[in-house]
């Protein structure tokens, strides 16, 4: 061999090198002056939550679709640039700020999971790009900051949605309460559905616990029978709410058990069977909804996609329409504020889009009465939807819609 | 006073430049290559200190990510904690707390290493896995630090010179920690010392004959690998100022290894190259959208089929002009 070996590990490293440099210049050239309006997305699009961040993804480009069909924002195009976090927080900041600092998007939609949302909102927060969290549920995320929203209601509020529902719908005034003690979701329904029953005039037996995988709920049910209730509200995931109805069946508890999104699976009604019958829960959105928002929304996903829509995708559609609604009536506004945000960001007109995106934040925390699919959404001081959640009965395995609460 | 090389003033040149990043770079680059800069220093660090352990001296340690995570976390308990009570985080905290950072994942890594490197084999791989699982799985019941939600609001590691208001990272305290823990470990390495590490890679049962105590040479070696994450757990916690115990789950401890072995085990320029490359691979496929991972794959399968042992070897990248090191096989 002519050359040492040293030498051909020195050609092997520099070539690698080189061609990652190249690869880098090459991304980082893409992109011209057209007149469109760049929005950011980020979610999993792979990884252990990859299934959410598709749907919400799908819904996202349906609402810009149908957008650009009816000839886009005052003539001008949006266009969706989407990167993947693998389900990760800090590949999630990562996105986030190419999104914002390399990409110059207008504003970012996601993410589903709060723990992503967390980790991408400071950036957009630190440079003043509104942030639309479709479903990240968890309290914190929009006190990040005042650029950060969100279109779906917070964990407890569906505490507030529940006790409604027991008290005016079902009309139960004695209710017993069985959660999951290691669980934050659960804890803190439990305090705000008791806090909100006993305002409405209710009355709560018995308050059980339990924690997460246990198998065996026999003793509480025991004692929450002996106050014989006439309804048990179960602010738990599927599997214990599963199991839990099987063995209340079973101790010939016949009153009927409620709780919260963390019902919605098909695997529920596999291990609790039977026993769930005109059983209800609380979750964002009803595909059975007979409103014509919803049952549009429903086809046009179908006919795109070839499957049925979940809440994810609904969601998602709705982040979108409103942060498009928002950017119409900016055009209308402040055509000038409208223009700097089109195409890309040039040191020229970085002011110009710096106060036009702050406008749009303006715009978007004004949101009121917006008719979503997912329900009229209102944004509050928190920047949190104040929003309907709709109540599904149990029959037969199947969930169907019962009725829609208005907060 | 040793004589100077020019390896020795290449170093002092380079050492200023990244002490200055921070006064140049915010001009020149926009904050989301600045992420991708510090990341790669974090993932230097990160690999350099596992090569000490797998590379050098040859054990298996698949608990990296554990360490990080608890200097990671310990660094930001003690700069949100004390910085409430302070009503503000001074420079001096952020040393403090990074420092105790490494300190107390360097403790861990003595507790671990003193029982489980006392045998041969693949002990050491299991109780490392084990070790890092109910590091993540403590952390995430404790809930003063966010548990499963998340440990938010850390203090970011503010520009070092230039004053600047808006909270973006130090490139300059990342990159010089980074260049300082890979010298660090490279005259470790290059010290009598280090050739016992050398040795028991080797031949355990030769090393031991030659009357090199092989547990403590394993544990030290274990210990400073610890310590080292555990600083770049800190660093990491005060860039990116959020922290999540699904960040340091046992993939993350296989990505750092894949570092070290694409760099080669026993190179610390090739760990160093490496940890760079496969910080900038991903994020430079970003166009190819759903391909990324694919292509991310594919390029290190084909990498490791050309070079079974890794870009470097058990050599190290030297300047042409630089004289040959003790560390020549």
């Amino acid at each position: 061999m002519i050359f040492s070996r040293e030498f051909r590990v020195r050609t092997v490293a520099a070539s690698i090198l080189v061609a990652t440099l190249g690869v880098m210049a090459l991304a980082g050239c893409q992109g011209g002056g057209k007149a469109v309006l760049k929005v950011g997305e980020y979610g999993s699009m792979t990884g252990g939550q990859a299934n959410f961040g598709i749907s919400t993804h799908e819904g996202i480009q349906q609402a810009v679709d149908e957008q650009n069909a009816a000839g886009g924002i005052a003539g001008i195009p949006v266009e969706v640039t989407k990167y993947d976090d693998q389900s990760k927080a800090e590949e999630a900041q990562t996105a986030v700020q190419k999104l914002v600092n390399q990409d110059g998007v207008i504003s970012v939609l996601g993410e589903v999971a709060s723990s992503n949302s967390l980790a991408g909102g400071p950036v957009c927060q630190r440079a003043g790009v509104p942030m639309i969290s479709p479903s990240s549920t968890n309290e914190r995320v929009t006190k990040v900051g005042d650029f950060i929203f969100r279109v779906c209601f917070i964990d407890p509020f569906q505490g507030n949605v529940m006790a409604k529902f027991a008290r005016e719908n079902l009309k139960l005034s004695n209710v017993a309460i069985l959660k999951d003690l290691k669980s934050d979701y659960s804890v803190g329904l439990t305090d705000v559905f008791a806090k909100s029953f006993a305002a409405a005039g209710g009355k709560i037996a018995v308050i059980q616990t339990f924690s997460k995988d246990d198998q065996d709920f026999r003793a509480q049910l025991t004692s929450i029978k002996a106050t014989n209730p006439d309804g048990i509200f179960i602010p738990a995931y599927y599997t214990e709410v599963g199991l839990i109805a099987r063995q209340a069946r079973e101790q010939g508890i016949t009153a009927p058990l409620f709780g919260t999104d963390g019902w919605e699976s098909s695997k529920l009604t596999e291990i609790g069977g039977k026993a769930l019958d005109g059983c209800y829960f609380s979750t964002h959105q009803s595909m059975d909804n007979p409103d014509p928002l919803v049952q549009n929304f429903v086809k046009g996903y179908e006919a795109k996609w070839g499957k049925k829509p979940d809440a994810l995708a609904a969601l998602g559609y709705d982040s979108a329409k409103l942060l498009m609604s928002c950017l119409t009536e900016l055009a209308k506004q402040d055509p000038e504020g409208f223009k700097a945000l089109q195409g890309n960001a040039t040191p020229v007109n970085r002011d110009a889009r710096k106060a036009a995106q702050k406008k749009l934040r303006d715009l978007i925390a004004a949101t009121k009465d917006f008719a979503g699919v997912t329900g009229k959404i209102s944004l509050d001081a928190d920047r949190n939807a104040v929003k309907s959640a709709v109540v599904l009965k149990i029959k037969d395995s199947a969930f169907s819609f019962a009725t829609s609460i208005q907060p | 006073m040793k004589r100077l090389t020019p390896g020795t003033i290449l170093a002092a040149l380079a050492f200023a430049a990244l002490l200055g990043a921070d006064f140049y770079a915010p001009r020149l680059i926009n904050p989301y290559v600045y992420q991708i800069l510090w990341l790669c220093g974090i993932n230097v660090i990160l690999a350099s200190s596992l090569n000490l352990v797998n590379g050098f001296t040859g054990q298996f340690s698949i608990g990296h990510a554990g360490f990080m995570a608890l200097g990671g976390y310990v660094s930001a308990a003690i700069a949100v904690f004390a910085g409430h009570a302070l009503g503000g985080v001074p420079a001096w905290l952020f040393l403090v707390s990074l420092l105790s950072g490494g300190l107390v994942a360097a403790l861990a890594g003595l507790l671990v290493g003193l029982p489980s490197l006392r045998l041969r084999g693949d002990y050491l791989a299991i109780v490392t896995l084990g070790f890092g699982e109910i590091i993540r799985t403590l952390i995430l019941n404790v809930d003063a630090v966010g548990g499963a939600r998340g440990f938010t609001d850390i203090p970011i590691l503010r520009l070092l010179l230039s004053g600047a208001s808006e909270p973006t990272p130090s490139l300059s305290i990342v990159s010089c920690t980074a260049f300082l823990s890979v010298l660090i470990i490279y005259r470790m390495i290059h010290s009598p010392r280090g050739r016992a590490f050398v040795a028991v890679r080797e031949d355990e049962v030769a090393a031991e004959a030659l009357g090199i105590d092989t547990t403590r040479t394993k544990v030290t070696a274990f210990v400073v690998g610890a310590f080292f994450a555990g600083l770049a757990g800190g660093l990491f916690a005060h860039t990116t100022g959020y922290l999540n115990p699904s960040s340091f789950q046992f993939m993350k401890s296989i990505e750092i290894m894949v570092m070290v072995v694409l760099g080669g085990m026993g190179s610390l320029t090739g760990s160093v190259l490496a940890a760079v490359l496969l910080t900038v691979l991903p994020e430079a496929l970003r166009a190819a959208q759903g391909y990324r991972m694919v292509l991310y794959s594919a390029l290190l399968i084909v990498l490791m089929l050309a070079r079974p042992q890794g870009m470097f070897g058990s050599t190290e990248l030297r300047l042409p002009w630089a004289r040959k090191g003790p560390g020549k096989p």
